[in-house]
């Protein structure tokens, strides 16, 4: 029924030197502007009138080293927290965004409560929803429940985030055309099984750019739960350094260290994000 | 619940089904018999899709029945999923899932609905992509094909169900001319093989070669029904008439 001819592909050697010539010229010229204007920029910065003393209370590297340990110690939780926050946040914001979806009548209270969330919560600055939680449910001494502010904090950030995630799956969840839904349904699938298998993989794929946007944010805003000065936090180990010494050089440690763990996560988002772009122009006619 | 010897493998009963205002279906009523191969012809918007639609139950009807194995599965309650188990639809879109592999496509359902061991979907889903020429395709994504393949996929996904009855919504009508014939290959192969076929068609000639009967739907109804010879060239109603002059005319500019 299929009649595939395949010959053999043709390359034209010169024309592939000229390519290969061009991609030189092009690195060289890069490299070469890139070097100067960064050099210019130095030299502009260390030659200003104030930069002796912003050198002393931001770059300095006595203090820088004094707090390194610290900082570590403090990287070790940040990075606990947002390792173990993220994957609850997904499945709560997922949760939220697919009873948003749902029509049946049974599941109305559930969808109102979703929507009603979604509106308060981003409503809330998360600093607030820290504070809230951090210092109000530990005052309260609840049988069984954790009392450490620190677990409150983190339990902040996942409410908050929750919501932001939700928002962005939803946004994915309506994204995927109807038809698809139909035909899993035309299969035999069931509610559940069209959108486990066939919508969310789906709708995910398409968000995936913007949510690892929001894990980006939500790795800074780790930050936060250093007002409430439970364990020594990142920033919290920076803070104190700091205030003791009038000396701000532990706080560019630390931002540094956020730049470190943020800057992969930014750069696999925009891999994806361009993978994402590539797969749905190959495809199109299809949908 | 009627249960009788010799019943039609689908009866339609006044089915009515209206979107807003627009009533598109206004009694429409129909049987069709095991192994029978139905045509549906009419003009663009006289409801075709819409009837395979609520033949699927992926809409509900407003009013009449719809008949299957002794049972109205149009009744409210009833189990939807049951009743698609047995019925396969083919789209006009193909819809095949963009995400999964040909393959992945094509065994969701028995494994999910069936019930099928990956093993044993994958060998109903291989035999079938052999018989209809696609052996060479299980691993790559529906949107590498061309429309002819992703059209063929898709009923072979359908077919991977066993369903009694298949519905087809103008498969061809999405793809370039050279690749018609291919697909339209497909439905003769399956005519052949004895399966339940409704089938909504632009192609008259097609229609002709493989209907055993040709229902022409306007005004939302069964306007006039019978053998392709019939219907297709001996019309009795006048608005059939005006409807092939109008596909003619098309044809030739
Ligand atoms: N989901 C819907 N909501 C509202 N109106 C609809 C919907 N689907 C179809 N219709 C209307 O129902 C009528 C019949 O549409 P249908 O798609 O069944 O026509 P058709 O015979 O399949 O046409 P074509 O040959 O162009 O595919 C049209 O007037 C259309 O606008
Ligand atoms: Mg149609």
């Amino acid at each position: 029924m299929t009649s595939t001819t395949s010959a053999a592909p043709v390359h034209d050697p010169e024309r592939l030197a000229a390519i290969a010539s061009r991609r030189r010229r092009n690195t060289t010229v890069s490299t070469v502007s890139t070097v100067v204007v960064l050099g210019i920029l130095t030299l502009l910065i260390v030659t200003s009138p104030g930069w002796p003393a912003v050198r002393e209370s931001f770059f300095n590297a006595e203090y820088a080293r004094d707090v390194l340990p610290d900082i570590l110690k403090g990287l070790r939780l940040t990075v606990i927290m947002f390792a173990t926050a993220e994957p609850v946040i997904l499945v709560v914001g997922l949760l939220l965004a697919v009873v948003r979806g749902l029509t049946a009548p049974i599941f109305t209270p559930l969808r109102i409560l979703s929507i009603a969330y979604a509106d308060v919560v981003r409503g809330i600055p998360t600093i607030l929803l820290i504070l809230m939680f951090g210092f109000g449910i530990p005052a309260l001494n609840l049988q069984g429940l954790p009392d450490s502010p620190l677990f409150w904090a983190w339990f902040a950030l996942v409410v908050s985030y929750s919501a932001y995630v939700a928002e962005v799956l939803r946004a994915g969840l309506e994204s995927v055309h109807p038809s698809q839904r139909a035909a899993a349904r035309a299969l035999g699938l069931n509610q559940y099984q069209s959108l486990r298998y066939v919508v969310v993989p789906q709708a995910v794929r398409r968000v995936t750019p913007p949510l690892l946007n929001d894990f980006i944010a939500l790795q800074k805003d780790t930050a936060l739960v250093a007002i409430i000065g439970a364990g020594i936090e990142m920033t919290r180990a920076a803070q104190i350094y700091a205030f003791d010494a009038f000396n701000y050089t532990p706080f560019v440690v630390a931002a540094c260290f956020y730049i470190l763990l943020t800057v992969p996560l930014s750069r696999w988002a925009d891999w994806m994000a361009e993978r994402q772009r590539r797969r749905s122009q190959a495809g199109g006619g299809a949908l | 619940m009627t249960s009788s010897e010799a019943r039609p493998a689908l009866r339609l009963e006044k089915v009515h089904k209206a979107y807003g205002d627009n009533a598109v279906l206004r009694g429409v009523s129909l049987d069709i018999d095991e192994h029978e191969v139905v045509a549906l012809i009419g003009s663009s918007g006289c409801g075709k899709s819409t009837l395979l639609r609520c033949l699927d139950l992926l809409e509900p009807i407003d009013a009449g029945a719809i008949w299957f194995e002794g049972e109205d599965i149009s009744w409210p309650g009833y189990d939807v999923n049951a009743a698609r188990r047995k019925i396969g639809i083919v789209f006009q879109s193909f819809n095949l899932f963009p995400h999964r592999s040909v393959i992945d496509n094509i065994t969701l359902a028995p494994r999910k609905v069936l019930g099928l061991g990956g093993d044993e979907a994958e060998a109903r889903a291989s035999d079938l992509l052999t018989r209809f020429g696609l052996a060479d395709k299980a691993a790559d994504y529906p949107d590498r094909l061309s429309g002819g393949q992703q059209q063929r996929v898709a009923i072979v996904r359908a077919l991977a169900m066993q369903p009694k009855i298949m519905l087809f919504d103008e498969i061809t009508s999405a793809l370039d001319p050279e690749l018609v014939g291919e697909v339209l290959n497909v439905i003769r192969d399956l005519k052949q093989a004895g399966l339940t076929m409704v089938l909504a068609t632009h192609e008259m000639t097609f229609a002709r070669e493989v209907a055993t009967r040709v229902a022409f739907l306007d005004g939302g109804e069964v306007a006039e029904l019978g053998p392709p010879e019939q219907v297709l060239s001996d019309p009795q109603q006048e608005r059939t008439r005006q409807f092939l002059r109008r596909v003619t005319e098309a044809r030739r500019i």
